[in-house]
C-alpha cells in the first residue's frame, strides 16, 4: 500500500509541477498563443496515437480508419457546443462525440474483427473514407465549408488533464486482466482463444476504447482550433497518427508520447523553412526507422525500475561492451 | 467423463474427420496416435472448440457441448495444449501463466495454483520474468502445460507435447504428463511418438486418414504387430 502511494506520487508531482509551471508561463504571458497552439496539438496527437497505439500496438489489429473517429468526436462536440456554448455542453459533447464514435467502432469492428488477417485496415479505410464523405454531403455539417465559431473551451486545463487522463486510463486498462488478455490476442490468437480468452469481444472493446478517445481528440480538436472541415480528417491524417504510433514503438505507450511531442517540435521547428520542411520531416522519419525499425522504444516503457535496473547492471553492461571489442579485434587480424 | 461420438469434420471440400468417436473415463490417460495427416490434431482442436465439426456429438460430463464456445469448454473444466507449444513471446513466464487463469475469478485458488505450478516445474519459477520468447523449447512445452493448468483443468487436451524436443526432454515431459495425470487429471494425448506415448497411457486410439482404425488398452496395442510395424519401429 506504501509502495502503491510512492509511485503514485513519483508520477503525480512531476506531472502537477509541469502542469503548474506552464500555467503560471501563460499567466506571466511567456507561452505565447503560438506555443499553446504546438501544446494543444501535442495533446491531441498524444490522445490520438495512444488510442490508436491500444487498437494496433497492443492488440494488434491494424485499423486506417482513426481520422475517422476523430471527425466523429469533432464534429459532435462542435456542433454540440454550438447549440449549447456552455461548459457542460462542452463536456457533453467531448463524452457524446467519444461515444458516438464507439459506437461506429463497434458496428464496424463486429462484423470485420471475427476475421483474421488484414480485413480490419481496408474496412476502417473505407469507414473513414464513408463518414468524411457523408459530413462533406450533409446541410448541417455545413459541406466541404465546414463548421467554424465553435465556442474555445479547450485550454490548458483542459488539454493536460484529457490527455493524463487518456493515458492513465489506457494503461490501467492494459495492467487489467481484460487488457493482458488483447495482448495475448496479438501474441498468438489460437493460443488465446485454447486458454478461454474471449478473441473476438477482446478485439471489438479494444477497439472500441480506442475509437472512444479518437473521438474526445476529435472534440478537443475542435473545441482549441474553433473551425473544423471534413479535408482535416482525411486518409492523410490516419496516417499519420499511425506514423506516430509506428515512430514511437507499436506496443509502448510511453514511445507514442515521446513521439507525439517529438514529431510536433521538429514541425514547428521546420516551421520557418517552407520549402525543405516536408523533405526534412520525412527523411528525419525515414532515418530513424532505419536505426531504430522497432520505433524509438520498441515495446518497452519508460519507467523508474528501468532507471534501476540501469544502476545496479552498470558493471555487467561494462564487461558486456569490452566483450565485442575483443571479438573485433580477432575479426580484424582474420582480415 | 469426456467423449466423442461419430464427429465429421470438413475443411472446404476435404473431409477430415470420418466419423469417429472416443471416449476418455475419468482419471485416465488416452492417447490418439496415427501418421501425419491422420486427423488427432484436428480432433483435439474440435475437441476444444477451436474448430466447429459438421455433425456429431461431443460429451463432458454427460452434458452435451458441442455447441459450445471454446472459452464455455474452457470454464467447464477442458483446457487444451496446442500443438507447437503457443506460449506468448513478448510476455513475461509469469503473465503466461496468469493468463491461464484468465477465465477464473477465485483469487486464492489461483495463487495456489500458481504455486504448484512452480513446484511442478521448478525452471519456471526461476524464470519467472523472463520473456517466454526466450525460453528453450523444453521450457516452452511445461510453459505452455503450466499455463493450461492454471485453468483447472478437468480433462486436459495435449497435442504433440514432445514435437521438436530432445530424447532426454521428452522423457521429462512424459513423466510430468504420469505425475498431472496420478494427482487427479484426465488427460487426453495426441502424439507421433506413438513409443513413449503408449508407454504412458492407460488406452489408446489408433487414426488413419481420418477414420478410427483400433482402440484397446496401451498394453495390448503395444504387443499388435500391425502397430509395431507401422509405429513402434519394428
Amino acid at each position: 500500500m506504501k509502495k502503491g502511494l510512492v509511485s503514485f506520487l513519483v508520477k503525480a508531482v512531476p506531472l502537477l509541477a509541469a502542469w503548474a509551471i506552464v500555467l503560471v508561463l501563460i499567466n506571466a504571458g511567456i507561452v505565447t498563443d503560438y506555443y499553446l497552439a504546438t501544446m494543444a496539438t501535442i495533446c491531441i496527437n498524444i490522445v490520438l496515437a495512444v488510442s490508436l497505439n491500444l487498437i494496433t500496438g497492443f492488440t494488434g489489429q491494424f485499423s486506417l480508419g482513426h481520422a475517422g473517429f476523430m471527425a466523429i468526436g469533432a464534429y459532435t462536440c462542435a456542433m454540440v457546443t454550438m447549440a449549447e456554448p456552455s461548459v457542460l455542453g462542452f463536456v457533453g459533447g467531448l463524452l457524446g462525440g467519444g461515444v458516438l464514435a464507439a459506437l461506429v467502432g463497434l458496428l464496424v469492428g463486429l462484423p470485420t474483427l471475427r476475421l483474421r488477417g488484414d480485413y480490419l485496415a481496408i474496412a476502417t479505410l473505407g469507414m473513414a473514407e464513408i463518414i468524411r464523405i457523408i459530413l462533406l454531403n450533409q446541410d448541417a455539417t455545413n459541406g466541404a465549408a465546414g463548421l467554424s465559431g465553435i465556442p474555445a473551451f479547450l485550454d490548458w486545463n483542459w488539454m493536460f488533464f484529457l490527455t493524463v487522463a487518456t493515458v492513465w486510463i489506457i494503461a490501467n486498462f492494459l495492467h487489467s486482466s481484460q487488457g493482458r488478455a488483447c495482448i495475448s490476442v496479438r501474441e498468438d490468437e489460437i493460443a488465446a482463444e485454447s486458454i478461454g480468452v474471449h478473441t473476438v469481444r477482446s478485439k471489438v472493446l479494444a477497439f472500441m476504447i480506442g475509437a472512444f478517445f479518437a473521438g474526445i481528440a476529435g472534440g478537443m480538436y475542435a473545441s482549441y482550433f474553433y473551425f473544423i472541415k471534413p479535408d482535416l480528417f482525411g486518409f492523410l491524417k490516419s496516417v499519420d497518427i499511425l506514423v506516430i504510433v509506428v515512430l514511437g514503438g507499436l506496443g509502448s505507450l510511453s514511445g507514442s508520447i515521446i513521439a507525439a511531442i517529438l514529431l510536433a517540435l521538429i514541425s514547428t521547428a521546420l516551421q520557418p523553412f517552407p520549402e525543405l520542411r516536408m523533405i526534412i520531416y520525412s527523411l528525419a522519419l525515414v532515418v530513424i526507422m532505419i536505426f531504430r525499425p522497432q520505433g524509438l522504444m520498441g515495446s518497452r516503457e519508460v519507467s523508474l525500475g528501468v532507471l534501476n535496473r540501469f544502476r545496479r547492471r552498470e558493471p555487467a553492461v561494462a564487461t558486456a561492451s569490452a566483450a565485442p571489442a575483443i571479438r573485433r579485434d580477432d575479426d580484424e587480424e582474420v582480415v | 467423463m469426456f467423449e466423442v461420438e461419430d464427429l465429421n469434420v470438413h475443411f472446404g471440400g476435404i473431409h477430415a474427420l470420418k466419423g469417429i468417436s472416443l471416449r476418455v473415463d475419468e482419471g485416465e490417460i488416452v492417447t490418439l496416435v496415427g501418421a501425419n495427416g491422420a486427423g488427432k490434431t484436428t480432433t483435439l482442436r474440435t475437441a476444444s472448440g477451436l474448430k466447429k465439426p459438421t455433425s456429431g456429438r461431443i460429451t463432458l460430463d454427460g452434458k452435451d457441448i458441442t455447441k459450445l464456445s471454446a472459452q464455455d469448454r474452457v470454464k467447464r473444466g477442458l483446457c487444451q495444449v496446442p500443438e507447437g507449444r503457443r506460449v506468448f513471446p513478448a510476455m513475461s513466464v509469469s503473465e503466461n501463466l496468469d493468463l491461464g487463469a484468465y477465465l477464473r475469478r477465485d483469487r486464492a485458488g489461483v495463487a495456489a495454483d500458481l504455486t504448484n505450478v512452480f513446484e511442478r516445474f521448478p525452471v519456471l519459477g526461476e524464470r519467472r520474468r523472463q520473456l517466454a520468447g526466450t525460453l528453450s523449447g523444453g521450457e516452452q512445452q511445461m510453459l505452455a502445460m503450466g499455463r493450461a493448468l492454471m485453468s483447472r483443468p478437468k480433462v486436459l487436451l495435449l497435442d504433440e507435447p514432445s514435437m521438436g524436443l530432445a530424447p532426454l526432454l521428452v522423457q521429462e515431459i512424459f513423466s510430468i504428463i504420469a505425475d498431472i495425470n496420478a494427482e487427479g487429471t484426465t488427460v487426453l494425448l495426441v502424439e507421433q511418438n506413438a513409443n513413449m506415448a503408449l508407454q504412458v497411457a492407460h488406452r489408446a486410439y489408433v487414426m488413419e486418414t481420418g477414420t478410427m482404425v483400433m482402440s484397446g488398452t496401451a498394453a495390448e496395442l503395444s504387443q499388435t504387430d500391425d502397430i509395431k510395424k507401422a509405429y513402434l519401429g519394428g
